[in-house]
C-alpha cells in the first residue's frame, strides 16, 4: 500500500499533537518554527502525491487494511491532490503572516492552525461519507477556536452565530447520511455510487430525500444561497491569517458538491441522475448577483471581500453545474485563484486597517496611509484579479468559464448574470480603492502600532503565486482538463476503490 | 415499535427545530441538544429496528443487529457531547462579552457598526 496517500493527514495531526503538548515548554519563536516546518512539510508531501497522481493513477489507502467497502478508505485522485496542495500552499502563506505577531494572543494558535489542516486534508482525501463528516467536524472545531482567536465582542458574536449554523449543519449531516445508509446499506462513496445507481423504485423517494438533504449541508459549507448569510460576517470578524485560510474552508463544500455531482448523478442511466441539476445552476447564479450587489453596499472593506468571496462561488458553483469537461477544467483553474487571490486579500486588508488609526477598514475618509505607495499597488493587482479583469488569472478563468457556456441552453442567463456581476464588482472596488487610497486627508504622521513594510510580504507573495497561475496556464488547464475528464468517468475512481487489486494502483 | 421511534424521533427534532429558532442562546443550545438526540435515535433506526438479536458472529443467533449505525452513533454522540460543550461555554463568554444572552448581543437597541 502507498502510504503517501496518509501523510496529508497524519502529518497535521502529529504536529497539531506536539505542538498541544508543547506549548507551555518551549518558547514561541521555536514552536513557531515546529509550525512552519510541519506546513513546509505537509507542501512537498502534496507535491509528492500529485505527482504521483497526473497520470491517471487512482491511489486507494485501506485504514487498517480493512477492504472497503468494509474499512475507511482514503482516496488520491487529481482532484484530491489539487486541493490537498492548494490547502498546503495557502496555509504557507497564512502562517508566514501570522507569525509575524497575530497568533502571540493564545499558545493554541498553532496547534489549532495544524488540526485545521487536518481536517481540511482529511475532508480532500477520504473515501467513505461519515469519515467526510468526522473530518468535517475536525476542521470546523479547530475553525472554531482559530475564528475566535484573539478575543473581542465583536468576534463573539460571529463566532456563536458560525458555530450554531454549522451545528445544525452537522445534524443535517447526520441525517442525511442516516438516511443513505438505511436505503442503500454502505457509506463507501465509491460503493454509494454503484448502490445509488440501481435502487429499487420503492426506495427512491427516500435517496433522494438523503441525497438532497447532503446537498443542502455541503451548500451551507460552500455558502450558497440562501446559506450564505454566515460568511461575510464571520470572515469579517476574524483575524486576518485565519480569514486567509477559510478562503479554502468554503471550497471543501464546492470540492463535495463536485465529487457527489461526478459520483452519483452524472451516469444518465442512474436512478438519481440529475438529481441536482434544477437547483445547482439557479441558486449558483442568485449567489452571484446578491454577492455582487453585497459588495456594493458594504462599507466595511473585510466585509465586502466576504460578498466578493460569495460572487467567486457562485462561479465556480456555475461551472460545476454546467457538467462539461472544459467547464468543471476551467472551474478548477478558477478555484485555486480565487482561493489564493482572497487569501491574498484578506491579509492585506489588515495591512490596510492597521495603517489607517481610528477609521480601520471602515470605507470612510481617513488620513492617508504609510506606504501608500506600495499599498495602492497591491490593492490595484488584487481587485484587478478578484474582479476578474484581464490579463491575470482571474480573467483567464472566467473566460474559460463563460466559453464553455456558450453552448447550454442557459447561456444567455449565465453572461447576463456573470458579465454584471463582474462590472458591479468593479464598480465597488473602484469605490473602495479611490476612498481608501485617494481621497485620503493629508496625513497626520504614523498612527500608533502602524506595521512596517515587512507585514506586506506575504500577501506579495500569494499574488506572485495568482501571477505564477497565470503565466503557467497552460500547463496547468490542461492538468485541470485531464482532472475533469477523469471526474467524468468514474468507473476508475470506483474500480481502484472496490477493486480486488491490494496494491490499490488499478486505472 | 416503528411508529412509536418515528413519532419520538419527529418530536424531538420538531422541538429542536423550534428552539434552534428562539433568540436567546440558553434555548438555542437545548434546541442543539435535542436536535443531536433525535439524530442520534435515528442513526440507531438506520440499521433497521431488531429485538434481542446479537451484533457480533455467535453460533446459535437466529439473526444478527446491524453493528455499524451502533458504531456510528457512538461516534455521533462523542462529537456532538464535545460541540455541547463548547457551545455552552461560547454562549457564556458572550453573556459575559456582549451584557446579554440574545444571539445578536443586542438585547434593544439597533445593531451600530
Amino acid at each position: 500500500m502507498n502510504h503517501l496517500v496518509f501523510l496529508p493527514v497524519l502529518v497535521p495531526l502529529l504536529a497539531g499533537a506536539l505542538l498541544l503538548l508543547v506549548r507551555r515548554a518551549l518558547p514561541l519563536t521555536v514552536r513557531r518554527r515546529l509550525n512552519l516546518v510541519a506546513v513546509l512539510v505537509q507542501v512537498a508531501v502534496a507535491l509528492a502525491l500529485l505527482l504521483q497522481v497526473t497520470d491517471g493513477t487512482v491511489l486507494v489507502y485501506q485504514l487498517g487494511d480493512w477492504p472497503a467497502p468494509y474499512g475507511i478508505v482514503l482516496v488520491a485522485d487529481r482532484l484530491s491532490a489539487w486541493m490537498v496542495l492548494l490547502t498546503a500552499v495557502l496555509a504557507l502563506f497564512a502562517l508566514l503572516y501570522a507569525i509575524r505577531g497575530s497568533d502571540a494572543g493564545s499558545r493554541h494558535f498553532q496547534p489549532l492552525f495544524q488540526l485545521q489542516l487536518f481536517g481540511l486534508s482529511g475532508a480532500f482525501l477520504t473515501g467513505d461519507l461519515f469519515n467526510l463528516f468526522v473530518f468535517f467536524e475536525v476542521l470546523l472545531l479547530a475553525s472554531y477556536g482559530l475564528l475566535l482567536h484573539g478575543g473581542g465582542a465583536q468576534r463573539t458574536r460571529a463566532g456563536l452565530h458560525f458555530v450554531v449554523v454549522n451545528l445544525v449543519g452537522s445534524t443535517l449531516f447526520l441525517f442525511a447520511a442516516g438516511t443513505l445508509y438505511g436505503v442503500a446499506g454502505t457509506l463507501n462513496m465509491a460503493d454509494l455510487a454503484g448502490k445509488l445507481a440501481t435502487l429499487d423504485p420503492a426506495d427512491l423517494g427516500l435517496a433522494r430525500t438523503g441525497a438532497l438533504l447532503l446537498f443542502v449541508v455541503f451548500a451551507l459549507k460552500a455558502a450558497l444561497f440562501p446559506f450564505y448569510l454566515w460568511l461575510p460576517t464571520a470572515y469579517a470578524a476574524t483575524s486576518a491569517p485565519v480569514a486567509a485560510l477559510f478562503a479554502v474552508m468554503t471550497k471543501v463544500g464546492v470540492y463535495a458538491i463536485l465529487r457527489v455531482q461526478t459520483l452519483w448523478f452524472d451516469d444518465p442511466e442512474g436512478s438519481l441522475a440529475g438529481l441536482l441539476d434544477p437547483w445547482l445552476l439557479p441558486l449558483a447564479l442568485v449567489t452571484m448577483a446578491l454577492g455582487s450587489l453585497g459588495a456594493l453596499a458594504s462599507t466595511r472593506l473585510r466585509i465586502q471581500i466576504g460578498y466578493l468571496v460569495l460572487v467567486s462561488l457562485g462561479l465556480l458553483l456555475t461551472a460545476i453545474a454546467l457538467g462539461e469537461r472544459d467547464s468543471i477544467a476551467a472551474g478548477l483553474y478558477y478555484l485555486a485563484h480565487t482561493t489564493l487571490a482572497t487569501g491574498a486579500f484578506y491579509l492585506l486588508a489588515e495591512g490596510i486597517a492597521r495603517r489607517r488609526g481610528s477609521a480601520g477598514e471602515r470605507l470612510i475618509d481617513a488620513p492617508a496611509m504609510p506606504h501608500a505607495g506600495q499599498i495602492g499597488a497591491l490593492f490595484f493587482i488584487v481587485a484587478i484579479l478578484v474582479a476578474g479583469l484581464p490579463p491575470f488569472s482571474g480573467f483567464l478563468g472566467k473566460f474559460m468559464v463563460l466559453r464553455a457556456a456558450l453552448d447550454t441552453p442557459a447561456m444567455a442567463w449565465i453572461l447576463a448574470v456573470v458579465l454584471l456581476s463582474g462590472l458591479l464588482a468593479i464598480v465597488a472596488l473602484a469605490r473602495s480603492g479611490s476612498l481608501l487610497l485617494l481621497r485620503a486627508t493629508p496625513s497626520e504622521g504614523l498612527p500608533p502600532g502602524a506595521p512596517g513594510r515587512g507585514e506586506l510580504a506575504p500577501a506579495s507573495a500569494l499574488l506572485a503565486v495568482c501571477l505564477g497561475l497565470t503565466l503557467w496556464a497552460a500547463p496547468l488547464t490542461d492538468f485541470t482538463r485531464a482532472t475533469a475528464e477523469q471526474l467524468l468517468t468514474p468507473t476508475h475512481y470506483i474500480e481502484a476503490v472496490l477493486g480486488t487489486d491490494m496494491e490499490g494502483a488499478g486505472r | 415499535m416503528e411508529a412509536l421511534i418515528s413519532i419520538l424521533i419527529g418530536v424531538l427534532t420538531a422541538c429542536g427545530v423550534y428552539l434552534v429558532l428562539r433568540a436567546r442562546t440558553f434555548p438555542v443550545v437545548m434546541g442543539l441538544t435535542l436536535l443531536s438526540y433525535g439524530v442520534n435515535l435515528f442513526l440507531f433506526a438506520t440499521g433497521r429496528l431488531t429485538i434481542g438479536q446479537p451484533a457480533v458472529i455467535s453460533a446459535q443467533a437466529p439473526g444478527y443487529a446491524d453493528p455499524l449505525p451502533q458504531a456510528l452513533v457512538l461516534t455521533a454522540i462523542v462529537i456532538s457531547f464535545a460541540m455541547t460543550a463548547f457551545v455552552i461555554m461560547l454562549s457564556l463568554k458572550a453573556r459575559a462579552e456582549l451584557g446579554n444572552d440574545h444571539v445578536d448581543g443586542h438585547a434593544d437597541e439597533e445593531e451600530h457598526s
